[in-house]
């Protein structure tokens, strides 16, 4: 008796050091996976954003100040989020308009445009400058003559830009069940309704997504952007591009403190995105 | 292979045989601008055909002068180092990555020398003949931004030292650059984009150098240039690093940079010779005033008063000119 109920212990006891040691495992796996996670980011993204971060603050806070005020920083700055909003805009609304069409119609050539669409990513982006200069420029073969002027600018970031809402929304699209389109237009719903009502709410948090990515890229923005603006200060020269003069004038902290700018900006409208998404989402 | 290398180079080393072991392969890394890059590849076959040379092979890397510049100071290998402008080399010598004598040959440190020209379009039809010319209205000037071009700072410099008689007359000088920039349609950021947006059909003149408004020409544009009366030397440096295993074939190589041929090689490029003798009569026009560097005060002083990016004096120019435009 005594040694059976031993035994019985005993094949308890083991059972449930196991369960133990598995449970242990998995939160090790789980522990391993966070910190692999975390290190690789820390290592490829937070550890160098640190740096700029702290760069520009290598003079004070005073010479972070001096170094983001002076006025071609704020021109050039202001130059790029304003052409970066324009860009978004227009982003949104063509971006979410040609997944539409890749989606709901059909005709011909439409795989080709499919495949088109992401060719901005794979085109180095001064090469795009180059070709938009040449079409677009004082030898423009249709006229159109956009170089060294702001319009230049937002025609470039609209070049290098277009795929991300294109991409953001389509899969959702793709998912989105027609049957509630259907239901809807049963009830008695318009197009425009449906569209208001059933599509558009689905279609938010990824337009939303597209557009963060798609400002994100925009301030940011150099290889197109620098043949085509004409470097022009206080006129169409561009953030990206200012700070390069000043890497190359051997201001690294000003460099870097116009950086850590963009990041803030960048920052605070990935922010704001993802509040539209989750609230999108909540309503959806 | 490189194990290979290193092996020899370590055994001639320890061997203490003085200069290259016949058969010894001796690996030289070359950081330059852009802009010299063909006659140089001319000039690594025929040094390699040479006895100093025959067991160097060389690697290359080229890009934009002060970006190149920086690429070393920050750790990038290199043997030997050329550049646009002196700042570029003296960024090397604060850091003891290039000696402090670099510069003491009979040639300065240099290598090749060039003038800033005005390029027009093919026949002039502007008739632009003087730096005054480029203030005529209705003249539209491509010029580098000499923010983000460090070779640009000679075309500045150029203007103001021909309107201010090197110096002398400060405020001719700095009245013309202002007077300049409101003719300035287009500042790319180096000079290559500029020749690129002048080829493009935009401007009347592009402030150029004499040696790329000649590679423009080997390369098919159709454009002419003038030698304004009033102009600067440019200076190419060039130098044997601190960190080179092989200091003796770098020098070598160095030495044979200054060599008839080599100069010949790099005139038909379109550089002005620093080896007198080389130039054939009526190569390259004499401008009637040449200042130099020194006249404007040296490099280190010159970049500190016109292109400080807070103080300088066209930091200045260009927000007048901002504010212009924006009212």
């Amino acid at each position: 008796m005594t040694s059976a109920t031993s035994d019985l212990f005993e094949v308890e006891g083991r059972s449930a050091r196991a369960g133990r040691w598995l449970a242990a495992s998995r939160r090790v796996g789980t522990g391993l996976g966070v910190g692999m996670a975390t290190l690789y980011l820390s290592l490829i993204v937070l550890i160098p954003l640190g740096a700029v971060v702290l760069r520009a603050n290598e003079h004070g806070l005073a010479g972070f100040w001096r170094a983001i005020t002076t006025p071609e920083t704020a021109a050039a700055l202001t130059l790029t989020v304003a052409a970066s909003l324009i860009v978004v805009a227009v982003d949104v609304v063509m971006g979410t308009l040609i997944a539409w069409v890749l989606v709901r119609d059909r005709f011909p050539g439409q795989r080709i445009v499919d495949t088109l669409i992401d060719l901005p990513f794979a085109l180095p982006t001064i090469v795009a400058g180059l070709v938009l200069l040449t079409l677009y420029g004082p030898g423009s073969p249709v006229g159109i003559d956009l170089a060294y002027q702001q319009a230049g600018v937002v025609v470039a970031l609209l070049f290098v830009t277009l795929p991300f809402v294109v991409r953001t929304v389509q899969p959702v699209l793709l998912e989105l069940d027609r049957e509630m389109e259907q239901a809807a237009a049963s009830l008695g719903a318009g197009p425009v309704t449906i569209f208001r009502r059933i599509v558009l709410p689905n279609l938010l948090p990824a337009v939303a997504a597209g557009a963060a990515l798609s400002f994100a890229r925009s301030i940011s923005e150099f290889g197109s952007t620098v043949l085509i603006s004409g470097n022009l200060p206080f006129k169409t020269q561009v953030a990206a591009v200012h700070i390069f003069g000043r890497i190359e004038s051997d201001d690294i902290q000003g460099a870097a403190a116009e950086s850590t700018v963009l990041l803030v900006v960048a920052l605070l409208a990935l922010v704001g995105l993802d509040l539209v998404q989750r609230w999108a989402a909540r309503r959806g | 292979v490189r194990a290979l290398v290193l092996g020899l180079v370590a055994a001639a080393a320890c061997g203490g045989v003085p200069g290259a072991m016949p058969g010894t392969p001796v690996k030289l890394t070359l950081v330059a601008y852009s802009t010299p890059r063909e006659p140089f590849e001319t000039i690594f076959t025929a040094f390699q055909k040479t006895p100093e040379g025959r067991d160097t092979t060389f690697s290359e890397s080229y890009g934009a002068s002060g970006d190149q510049s920086r690429a070393v100071e920050a750790g990038l290998p290199a043997d030997v180092v050329a550049f646009a402008l002196e700042p570029d080399m003296t960024r090397l010598v604060k850091d003891g990555l290039v000696a402090r004598d670099w510069n003491a040959d009979q040639y300065r440190g240099f290598v090749t020398d060039s003038v800033v020209v005005l390029a027009v379009r093919r026949g002039n039809p502007k008739r632009i003949r003087t730096w005054d010319d480029l203030l005529k209205p209705g003249v539209q000037v491509i010029t580098p931004n000499p923010f983000t071009s460090g070779g640009a700072r000679w075309n500045v410099l150029a203007a103001y030292a021909a309107m201010s008689a090197g110096g002398r007359d400060d405020a001719a000088g700095l009245a013309y650059l202002n007077r300049l920039f409101q003719h300035v349609s287009v500042q790319d950021t180096s000079a290559r984009n500029s020749l690129l947006t002048f080829a493009d059909g935009k401007g009347d003149v592009l402030i150029s150098y004499e040696n790329e408004a000649i590679f423009a020409r080997h390369h098919g544009q159709s454009l002419d240039f003038v030698v304004p009366d009033g102009d600067i030397l440019i200076e190419n440096p060039v130098a044997v690093t601190t960190t080179t295993r092989d200091p003796e074939e770098a020098r070598a190589f160095l030495d044979f940079l200054r060599t008839p041929a080599s100069q010949r090689v790099l005139s038909d490029a379109g550089y002005r010779p620093v080896v007198s003798g080389v130039a054939r009569g009526g190569e390259f026009e004499a401008p009637a005033n040449l200042y130099t560097i020194e006249d404007l005060g040296g490099w280190t002083s010159a970049n500190k008063r016109f292109f400080d990016p807070e103080t300088g004096v066209l930091v200045d120019v260009e927000r007048r000119l901002g504010v212009a435009t924006r009212s």
